[in-house]
């Protein structure tokens, strides 16, 4: 029996009050396994980046329990609760969140000397993710000097530097063509098969296709499921 | 697909017997196009005819090898510059489909977009598994590759259709356009043809 990573149960979010009030999510029960990458499809405002939010102790749902590698994110004390974020959770921000006075190398090397690792074995770790990336050889540029989609493969390589067991992404592949685009989902899908789990926000289908299981959401609710079971042989036959 | 041109294509690179010529495109074409030997034969034969190749006596195993003719490389070589025309399907069937649907009373167009997505969903995740186990470093594997982005580019694009299917139709059902779905008794004019050719002209 594989470990359940991410367990969401019952998860209601409300934002607003009064007549500006809107509910993000209404309902959503999720669990994701070890090895298990989960995307998350659906159209703007229908929830689905406040799934990642909650799933990385950045919001507190309304109701619900929200288990992050078996510990219940919202009951447990402050420090504790940043200390599982750098340690198990790697989060890929949108907007990139990196660091501008730090260069690509020391914004992807900083959870980890936060967590007491060693300044020589933390840019180590930290070169790896950003050979991952296929990005080595702009680890001495700062965030201002490299391009988009530079900085959001710095953000993905910050996000699993280490042995992250989470791994939360709000559409990782924004800003990049769709070559290095697959390059890089096809980094984090080995990354989670190596032994932790995903759950992947994104508006591109391809992308999504990489996940186990693809969640359907509309106005808070997961509203379909799709995952692998056509025969390839049954659907080239037309081709 | 034109397994006319793929022979003079293969037989562009050197002489080959029927056999090897099918193993060539197959290996060639990532093992996606099962070819009968006997259309291969029969094909050869053509080629032959129209003088785009030429074939030498059979040897002692019965094998007999073709050579490419000047005239065949150049029909080789027109073909490979030559645009691949795409037949644009008028009459694609979901779109007929949700055409219809949306005129039927009591027909939640929604369920049938939803479970559409749903399929072409899976289909996606079935060829991004096939391409995850391939590797672009193996010439193989490449044909291959080649094969799977052009299916899921397609998907993809029938996927992003859906999303705008979806929107039209609420706009749609917005003007109250679903209300008029009565059937048009007034213009019927003539019954059943009583005989299926010739009739009704």
């Amino acid at each position: 029996m594989t470990n359940t990573l991410i367990d969401l149960q019952d998860i209601r979010k409300t934002y607003g009050t009064g007549e500006a009030q809107v509910q993000a999510l209404a309902g959503v029960t999720l669990q994701v396994r070890e090895g298990e990458l989960v995307a998350v499809m659906g159209a703007s405002g229908s929830g689905k980046s406040t799934i990642l939010a909650i799933s990385g102790g950045l919001e507190r749902p309304d109701t619900g329990t929200t288990k992050v590698n078996g510990m219940e994110l919202f009951s447990t004390p402050e420090k504790e609760l940043a200390r599982l974020r750098r340690q198990t959770i790697g989060y890929v921000f949108q907007d990139f969140n990196l660091i501008p006075s730090l260069t690509a190398i020391e914004n992807v090397a900083l959870p980890l000397e936060l967590d007491g690792v060693t300044k020589g074995q933390a840019k180590k770790a930290a070169e790896e993710a950003l050979e991952l990336m296929q990005i080595k050889e702009i680890a001495k540029r700062f965030p201002d000097q490299i391009s988009g989609g530079q900085r959001q493969r710095v953000a993905i390589a910050r996000s699993i530097v280490g042995s992250r067991k989470v791994i939360l992404a709000d559409e990782p592949t924004g800003a990049l063509d769709s070559r290095t685009g697959e390059a890089v989902i096809r980094a984090l899908r080995e990354r989670i098969d190596g032994g932790a789990a995903g759950i992947l926000v994104t508006h591109d289908a391809k992308n999504a296709a990489w996940a186990d299981r693809i969640l359907l959401i509309r106005d808070g609710v997961i509203v379909d499921e799709a995952r692998t079971k056509r025969d390839l042989n049954e659907l080239m036959k037309n081709v | 697909m034109s397994l006319k041109h793929n022979i003079l294509a293969v037989l562009s690179i050197g002489d080959c017997h029927g056999y090897q010529i099918r193993q060539e495109i197959e290996s060639r074409t990532g093992q996606t196009w099962p070819i009968n030997i006997g259309q291969i034969y029969s094909t050869l034969d053509r080629l032959e005819r129209d003088n785009l190749i030429v074939a030498e006596r059979a040897n002692p195993e019965g094998q007999i090898r073709y050579s490419i003719t000047k005239a065949g490389k150049a029909e080789a070589m027109e073909w490979l510059k030559a645009p691949v025309s795409q037949t644009t399907q008028i009459r694609h069937e979901l779109a007929i489909k949700l055409a219809l649907a949306v005129t039927l009373p009591g027909v939640d167009t929604e369920l049938i977009l939803q479970s559409q997505r749903i399929a072409t969903l899976q289909n996606l995740q079935t060829l991004t598994t096939a391409k995850m186990t391939a590797s672009e470093s193996a010439p193989s594997d490449l044909a291959w590759i080649l094969i799977l982005d052009s299916q899921l580019f397609a998907l993809e694009a029938e996927l992003r259709w859906l999303d705008h299917v979806e929107g039209l139709l609420l706009v749609s059902a917005a003007r109250g356009l679903e209300s008029q779905n009565e059937l048009n008794t007034k213009s019927s004019k003539r019954g059943r043809p009583t005989k299926s050719v010739g009739n009704g002209k």
